[in-house]
């Protein structure tokens, strides 16, 4: 009996389908529900408010992290509104029942960095959190994606969201990746290319050459920056790569269990004659080392290009030119030698142990360029540990850079991170809205190697001058 | 959280005419922190619509007094960026129940709808011909209704349709929310949870 060919998108998201509502959503069974503390306590109330409970407790995972301070965490937090958003993080998860990996738990973290580093994520599940971000997950061939409060309330009480099935799109990059370029230079390519609503209403699959040989670290920031196209998600279906970081994570099958997931995560990817709804092809030697120039993660270029004129780029002329006025920047103006105020490493997108390498391959024997304050703040305590044990702390601080500790830090600016009003950020975050990271900040996107060039000399550099 | 039924709206509207209108300029982090869902108008669009010493900044729409309304109509790419539902809760909290544009983020839209409020899709001509007719007056009505899934520039009586899926118009039509149906499918929830792979 011959079947038709399925994309990798399909059979996990059919294995999940409920019950489908005629001319509406699917009822979509939820096997991961990550929380943290500022979109939570208003799901929570929403329960108590209707009556109602948590139906699964054991499927939810909370860690508090987006409104955290990176210095003094054994100290009480400060601010009050902050203050009371962790503890009702404590007080909901205690009432269900629900596993919390608090402020000074050494498991605390980003979400999305302690997820897959535990072994929460796996292979073919389906996972939400009330963060965008969360599309993070599909590094491992996960459907992963983020869902607002009413959402949460929604996995909260019955495990399920109503969700339409998004179209399919398959990016594939063939070919290898130059010197200095290192994987957040591929999202943010890719974001030049189609614009930063180029994917809304896709899900998309990463293929090629280029995502099968980048680790799982790699892979992360990719899926990361897939909502930022503005796609539902994105995914890479998982191969030895994915099979060899999960194997011995805490909570990843074991023994005989193992042997019977890894059969099944085996079959998950797209068959040969599968059709997508749109199929894109790039090659890796067009990539050099990228940074954004405006106000959304589109609007980025080649590090050694000039800042596009309005008539080049797809958004409309009156935005682009209130995005460069923000920006302090003129159409046509070379972005290599800008000055830079601030580097901030760090984020569910670049503050894994890989990107702390790659920032210290630069620094080291190198010094912090004296009008830089850098912020690097890994992505968990686990990271941080990592660290230290490999020796990057020791290099970091030989440079004049100090470590802080983890959270979300300035990828947000809830917290006390945030960039004085007009000042320029190098940052490996995922966005570069108006006043994202502060008030007034001027954030620059780019890689761990781009931060990295700039935090010692100053200015905006090609990280390959100093590899 | 319950909301109002929506049916047939007629309003005069607010226009925002720019671009990707992201979450992080309808409502900044730093207002994030409530653990209540109260209060969150008061902060819509607050770097906008207000300096760093919270006096308004005067050529903002919503502190011009000769626009009002309860559709706010904006650019292409609204909703862009962070999945806050904090968002779609200020934009219903300051009193707007529709908000029209050529092109929504997906995570917004299904936020906006969770909360009460319509998106309302319209072609790039058609929210240009908006705009003109809020220019050439600011009290033009529009006329919303989600039971014919049309919108009319009342002056001039050019009118598109609009797509909204059958679920989410009866719901809408009627106020329930997705949280009253899943609650009453929990037994079939249950045998599919026993039945999964994790
Ligand atoms: S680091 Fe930024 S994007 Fe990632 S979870 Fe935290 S706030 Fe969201």
């Amino acid at each position: 009996m011959s079947t038709t060919p399925t994309t990798l998108f399909d059979k996990v998201w059919d294995a999940h389908v409920v019950r489908k509502i005629e001319d509406g959503p699917d009822v979509f069974f939820i096997d991961r529900h990550f929380i943290h503390e500022v979109t939570s306590p208003v799901a929570f109330l929403g329960l108590e408010t209707r009556g109602i409970g948590v139906m699964f407790p054991e499927r939810t995972f909370a860690t508090a992290d987006h409104n955290t301070p990176t210095i003094n965490q054994h100290m009480p937090v400060k601010d009050p509104l902050s203050a009371n958003q962790l503890q009702a993080l404590e007080r909901n998860t205690a009432k269900y029942g629900i596993s919390h990996w608090g402020l000074g738990n050494p498991k605390n973290g980003i979400v999305h960095v302690v997820g897959p580093e535990n072994g929460i994520t796996l292979p073919g599940m389906t996972i939400v959190c009330g963060d965008s971000h969360t599309s993070t997950h599909g590094a491992f061939g996960a459907i992963a994606f983020g869902i607002g409060t009413s959402e949460v309330e929604m996995v909260l009480s019955s495990q399920c969201i109503m969700q339409p099935k998004p179209k399919k799109m398959r990016i594939t990059i063939n070919g290898k990746l130059g010197k200095g370029v290192v994987a957040k230079d591929v999202p943010l390519f890719i974001l030049s290319q189609i614009t930063a609503s180029g994917a809304t209403g896709y899900f998309i699959e990463f293929a090629g050459e280029v995502f099968e040989n980048m680790s799982m670290e790699g892979r992360m920031t990719v899926c990361n920056l897939s909502i930022e196209m503005g796609a539902r998600g994105g995914m890479i279906a998982p191969d030895e790569t994915t099979f060899a970081y999960l194997k011995g994570k805490e909570k990843a099958p074991a023994g005989e269990a193992w042997d019977k997931a890894l059969a099944y995560w085996k079959t998950l990817k797209t068959d040969a004659d599968a059709k997508f709804d749109l199929e894109l092809n790039f090659e890796a030697s067009q990539i050099e080392p990228q940074i954004t120039y405006g106000t959304n993660p589109g609007l980025g270029t080649g590090i050694t290009k000039h800042i596009p004129k309005a008539v080049e780029v797809k958004d409309g002329e009156a935005s682009y030119k209130k995005a460069l006025a923000y920006m302090g920047f003129a159409e046509d103006e070379a972005i290599l030698g800008k000055k830079v105020d601030y580097v901030f490493l760090g984020s569910c997108t670049n503050g894994r142990i890989e990107d702390f390498r790659a920032f210290a391959s630069i620094v080291k024997g190198r010094k912090k360029a004296d009008n830089i304050t850098a912020w690097l703040v890994p992505g968990s305590h686990i990271v941080e540990a990592q660290i230290k044990e490999e020796g990057i702390l020791d290099i970091l601080t030989e440079a004049g850079f100090q470590l802080r500790q983890p959270g979300c830090s300035a990828c947000l600016a809830m917290n006390d991170d945030k960039i004085p009003a007009g000042k320029y950020a190098v940052s490996t975050s995922n966005r570069n809205f108006e006043g994202r990271q502060g008030p007034g900040a001027r954030t620059l996107l780019a890689s761990p190697l781009v931060a990295a060039a700039a935090a010692v000399t100053g200015v905006v550099t090609d990280p390959r001058e100093l590899l | 959280m319950a909301y109002d039924k929506f049916n047939i709206l007629r309003s005069s509207a607010v226009p925002l005419p720019i671009e990707n209108v992201d979450t992080d300029q309808i409502i900044p982090a730093r207002f994030l922190k409530a653990t209540e869902r109260k209060g969150f108008g008061d902060n819509l669009f607050r770097d906008w619509r207000y300096n760093a010493d919270d006096t308004p900044k005067q050529d903002f729409v919503l502190n011009n007094p000769i626009y009002s309304g309860k559709i706010l109509v904006g650019g292409k790419n609204f909703g862009s960026g962070s999945s806050r539902e904090h968002a779609a809760w200020a934009i219903y909290d300051y009193g707007f129940r529709c908000v029209v544009s050529s092109f929504f983020a997906d995570i917004f839209k299904n936020n906006a709808i969770n909360v009460g409020i319509l998106p309302v899709t319209v072609s790039p001509e058609f929210l240009d011909k908006i705009f003109k007719a809020i220019e050439a007056d600011p009290k033009a009505e529009l006329e919303v209704s989600l039971p014919d899934q049309t919108i009319t520039i009342l002056a001039t009586g050019e009118n598109e349709s609009f797509v909204i899926n059958g679920y989410k118009k009866h719901n809408l039509l009627n106020g329930y929310d997705d949280i009253d149906y899943l609650q009453s499918m929990k037994e079939e929830i249950k045998s599919f949870a026993a039945a999964s792979k994790y």
